[in-house]
C-alpha cells in the first residue's frame, strides 16, 4: 500500500483526532485492518480452512477445493472491506452458488463458513490489539458493520441463486407436466402425475378443453393414479373441468382415484351423478371404447 | 339482432351470429318454442359458436328453452360452446344440467341422426 499508516498518531489523543470526521477515521481504521488481513493472508486462510473442516461444513467438497474456494472468498472479502463496494463480492457469491448448489451444499453451510471467517478474522484482531483496548474498539467499529454486510451479501446471493434454480425447475416441470394424448379417433387421455396446485389445475383445464376442440374428442379419460392427494379447491376444479368438458360435448371418465381423493370428493359433496369414474386406466379406456362403439378383440378370436 | 332459425329435415337450427341482448334471447326463446310445433320438428339445435360470453341470464334462458322444447315434445342440443366460455360458465355455477351438448353443429346433427335411427 502506497499510503503510509498514520494510524498510531490518531488515537494518541492529539488535537488532530478531534478535527477529523468520523468517516475519515473509519476509513483509516479500515485501511489498517485491510493491511493486517493482507499481511496475514496465508496464515488466516489456512486457519479458516482448518476450522471449516473441523466444523464439518462443505462435506460435499474435497480439502483442496475448500482451500481453493476459501482463498478466493478470503480475497474477495478483503477486497470488499478495502473498497467498500460489494458488487464484485455479489457477483462472486452468485458464481460460487451456481457451482456449489448442484453439489448439494446447504444454506446453513454457506452461512456457516462466512460466519467462521468472520470469527477467525475477529480473533486475529483481538490478539493483535489486545494490548490497546481503545484501538481494538475502533477497529471493531469499522470491522463489524462491514463484516455483517459481507455475510449478508453472501448469504443472500446464495439464497437468491437457490430460488432461481427452484423457479427454473418449477417452470420446467410445468412445461412437461401434462400431455393431452389421443389414443384413438375421438378419444383423449390426460394422465396427471404429481402434485396439482391451483395454477397447474387451471393450466390442465385449459389444455384439455383446447385438446377436446382440436381433436374433436367425444370421450376423455383423466387418469389421476399418479396424484396422491388434492385439496378441496383443486378437487372442485376437477369437477368443474368435467362439467366444462361436457358443455363441449365430451364425456369425461376419471380413473385411478386414490382413497384420499375419493374422501376429498365426498367431503366437498360432489354430485356423483355427474362424475363418471372407473377404477384404473385400463378400465377407463375400455369403457371409453365401448362408448365410442369400438370393440377390441384378440386376433385369434376375430379370425 | 334476430337469430335466424333454419329448418333441416326434422331439425330446427338456430345459429347465434353475435352477442345477444336479453331481449334478443327472449325473442329467440319465443320463436323456437312456437316454430317447433309449426315445423313439426323433432329436435332443435342451438349453435352458440359466436357467443364469447354467457352470463347467467343467457344460460338460464337456454336451459329454459330446452325444458320448454321437451314439453313441446322435441329435444334440444346445444352446440359450439367455446372452451373459455364453458369453463367460465362452470366456475360461475351456470350449469346446463340435463341439456344435451355437442362440440359443433356437425356433431350435434350426427348425434340426432343416430338417435332418430335407433328410435325409428
Amino acid at each position: 500500500m502506497a499510503q503510509p499508516l498514520s494510524f498510531d498518531t490518531v488515537h494518541t489523543g492529539g488535537p488532530t483526532t478531534t478535527t477529523r470526521s468520523h468517516s475519515e477515521l473509519t476509513a483509516e481504521v479500515l485501511h489498517e485492518l485491510v493491511e493486517h488481513l493482507r499481511q496475514n493472508r496465508t496464515q488466516l486462510r489456512e486457519e479458516w480452512a482448518r476450522r471449516i473442516t473441523e466444523a464439518r461444513l462443505l462435506t460435499a467438497m474435497t480439502k483442496e477445493e475448500i482451500f481453493a474456494e476459501a482463498t478466493s472468498v478470503y480475497d474477495n472479502y478483503v477486497e470488499a472491506l478495502a473498497t467498500g463496494t460489494f458488487e464484485a463480492l455479489q457477483a462472486y457469491s452468485r458464481n460460487l452458488s451456481e457451482r456449489i448448489i448442484p453439489r448439494g451444499v446447504e444454506t446453513h453451510e454457506v452461512v456457516g463458513i462466512v460466519l467462521l471467517l468472520r470469527d477467525v478474522l475477529a480473533r486475529s484482531l483481538f490478539s493483535k490489539y489486545q494490548a490497546d483496548f481503545t484501538k481494538l474498539d475502533r477497529i471493531l467499529d469499522a470491522y463489524e458493520p462491514a463484516a455483517n454486510r459481507i455475510a449478508n451479501t453472501v448469504a443472500v446471493g446464495f439464497v437468491q441463486e437457490r430460488e432461481r434454480v427452484i423457479r427454473q425447475q418449477q417452470e420446467a416441470i410445468r412445461e412437461l407436466s401434462t400431455p393431452v394424448l389421443q389414443v384413438r379417433e375421438r378419444l383423449l387421455i390426460l394422465p396427471i402425475i404429481g402434485v396439482i396446485d391451483p395454477q397447474r389445475a387451471r393450466q390442465l383445464t385449459e389444455q384439455l378443453l383446447r385438446g377436446i376442440r382440436t381433436n374433436r374428442a367425444k370421450v376423455v379419460v383423466i387418469d389421476i393414479t399418479g396424484v396422491a392427494a388434492m385439496d378441496a379447491s383443486v378437487a372442485n376444479h376437477l369437477v368443474q373441468t368435467v362439467e366444462a368438458s361436457r358443455l363441449l360435448g365430451a364425456t369425461v371418465i376419471v380413473t385411478g382415484l386414490s382413497p384420499e381423493i375419493a374422501q376429498t370428493l365426498v367431503n366437498i359433496g360432489v354430485d356423483l351423478g355427474k362424475m363418471n369414474t372407473v377404477g384404473d386406466l385400463q378400465g377407463g379406456i375400455e369403457q371409453a371404447e365401448r362408448l365410442l362403439g369400438y370393440k377390441v378383440v384378440p386376433q385369434a378370436e376375430a379370425n | 339482432m334476430e337469430v335466424p332459425i333454419l329448418k333441416q329435415g326434422e331439425i330446427l337450427i338456430a345459429t347465434v351470429q353475435a352477442a345477444l341482448t336479453d331481449s334478443d334471447l327472449m325473442q329467440l326463446r319465443r320463436a323456437l318454442v312456437e316454430k317447433v310445433a309449426k315445423a313439426r320438428a323433432r329436435a332443435i339445435i342451438i349453435d352458440l359458436t359466436a357467443m364469447d360470453v354467457m352470463d347467467s341470464f343467457a344460460s338460464r334462458t337456454v336451459r329454459e328453452v330446452a325444458q320448454m322444447i321437451r314439453l313441446r315434445g322435441a329435444e334440444t342440443v346445444i352446440v359450439g360452446i367455446q372452451p373459455d366460455v364453458a369453463f367460465a360458465m362452470v366456475q360461475l355455477g351456470l350449469s346446463m344440467g340435463g341439456v344435451t351438448t355437442a362440440l359443433d353443429l356437425e356433431e350435434g346433427l350426427e348425434y340426432l341422426h343416430r338417435k332418430f335411427k335407433t328410435i325409428l
